[in-house]
């Protein structure tokens, strides 16, 4: 019997094939741009809480109306002056870092020197605080003053991590002047307003700091700000440093108008 | 003459198809790489804002979707609607949306969820700050706006 010769398969359907696979994929899937703006909700405020007393000239307020009209500190404004708006704002009379302290100017918050000894005393105090309530809660049993000493605890703990921060900005930059705790860029929308225009102020807001903090970190240490790494021990100091000279403390005055402020 | 005729006949060669498999797979793969599946019947119809300081979403795993915008069944009207997962719910089902939706995860990506608002751009702010008022409720806090990504914003820069 012959040996019958193997038929070789003909691959001329292989593109075919290939192009129904193509075409299946282009129908399922999507290249959707998963990107957007993060933000951090205020947590829910208890009953009793009382709102903090606002002070004028520490607050950038920014109204957007039904009509997308914008009245930043009762002027009205185009949206796109608005960054130049917040920077001027966050800036206030000099960050003594890159621009030196000048006088108080009307209507913006006053940023004043600090001194690093003053920095530092407190730093330690709030360690030794730390240590010793550490130590009670250790020698405690009781669950009652258990709850009392952590919740102690916790706000030594925050206060500390602030008073940290301006430690680190005197350690890079040797001299700055923080913005009072209470300023703030305060927005407040019109049940009306696009969602497109809120977006577009906010992204301005955020911009404004993104490029005073980017401006800092250029100067001082030749990277952009989110260059810098969040895992390194190092960059993370740098970090908070350049966090506490240009906070971003945008708030949204809620609804209803509870004006609880956060964010 | 008739030595003319012949050689312009032997210069035509059919182009190899051989290669034609090869290109198409090629961009098969590409498509394959580049583009995600379809992960849920969209209901509503959603065109994104703009925006310039945006991030990626990291890892998907630890994002939950919400959607608001004017739905693509025309019977239901063309006021915007909020759809999650795949059907159309009111903005009250949000807390238990986030409860069910926290529980479907592991214990380690629960506490890292973001919760991200996928919004029609010519939606009004009320319809969202009732949103999010329900998600600072259910201790749902970080959240992201989805919008794509531009170099230019509103002709500013």
């Amino acid at each position: 019997m012959a040996r019958r010769e193997l038929a070789e398969i003909n691959a001329g359907s292989m593109a075919d094939i290939a192009f129904l696979l193509l075409v299946f994929f282009l129908v399922v899937t999507t290249m959707n741009s998963d990107s957007g703006m993060k933000r951090l909700l205020p947590p829910p405020l208890p009953p009793e809480f009382v709102p903090p007393p606002v002070i004028a000239r520490n607050v950038y307020e920014v109204l957007v109306n039904f009509n997308n009209d914008l009245l930043v500190e009762e002027k009205a404004m185009d949206v796109k002056d608005l960054k130049a708006g917040a920077k001027e704002f966050l800036l206030s009379n000099g960050d003594n870092v890159l621009k030196p302290l000048g006088p108080a100017l009307d209507n913006f918050p006053i940023r004043e020197s600090l001194s690093r000894d003053s920095v530092n005393s407190v730093v330690r105090s709030f360690e030794v605080l730390i240590t010793q309530l550490e130590t009670e809660l250790e020698a405690t049993s009781d669950a009652l003053k258990i709850k009392a000493i952590e919740k102690e605890l916790k706000t030594a703990n925050s206060s500390l991590n602030s008073s940290l921060a301006e430690q680190y900005a005197f350690e890079f930059f040797g001299k700055y002047a923080p913005l009072p705790s209470s300023a703030l860029i305060s927005v407040q929308n019109d049940n009306s307003t696009d969602y497109e225009t809120y977006v577009l102020v906010n992204n301005e807001l955020e911009a404004a700091i993104r490029e005073l903090r980017d401006e800092i970190c250029l100067a001082k240490f030749g990277v952009l700000f989110n260059q810098l790494d969040e895992n390194d021990e190092e960059d993370k100091k740098k970090i908070l440093a350049i966090r506490e000279v240009y906070p971003q403390r945008i708030s949204e005055a809620e609804p209803l108008d509870v004006r609880g402020f956060g964010g | 003459m008739a030595k003319f005729t012949n050689k312009k006949k032997k210069s035509v060669t059919p182009v190899s198809t051989a290669s034609l498999p090869d290109i198409v797979f090629m961009l098969l793969f590409f498509f394959m790489v580049a583009t995600v599946m379809r992960d849920k019947d969209p209901l509503v119809e959603i065109k994104l804002p703009k925006a310039t300081e945006v991030e990626k979403i990291k890892n998907k795993t630890r994002a939950a979707f919400l959607s608001v915008g004017p739905p693509v069944d025309r019977k239901r009207g063309s006021d915007p609607v909020l759809q999650l997962n795949d059907d159309i719910a009111e903005v009250a089902d949000i807390r238990q949306w986030v409860e069910d939706t926290k529980n479907s995860k592991d214990e380690e990506d629960r506490k890292k969820m973001t919760w991200v608002l996928n919004v029609d751009k010519e939606t009004k702010m009320g319809r969202i700050s009732a949103i999010k008022q329900e998600l600072r409720q259910s201790s749902a806090l970080k959240i992201m706006y989805q919008s794509t990504e531009d170099v230019k914003v509103s002709g500013n820069k």
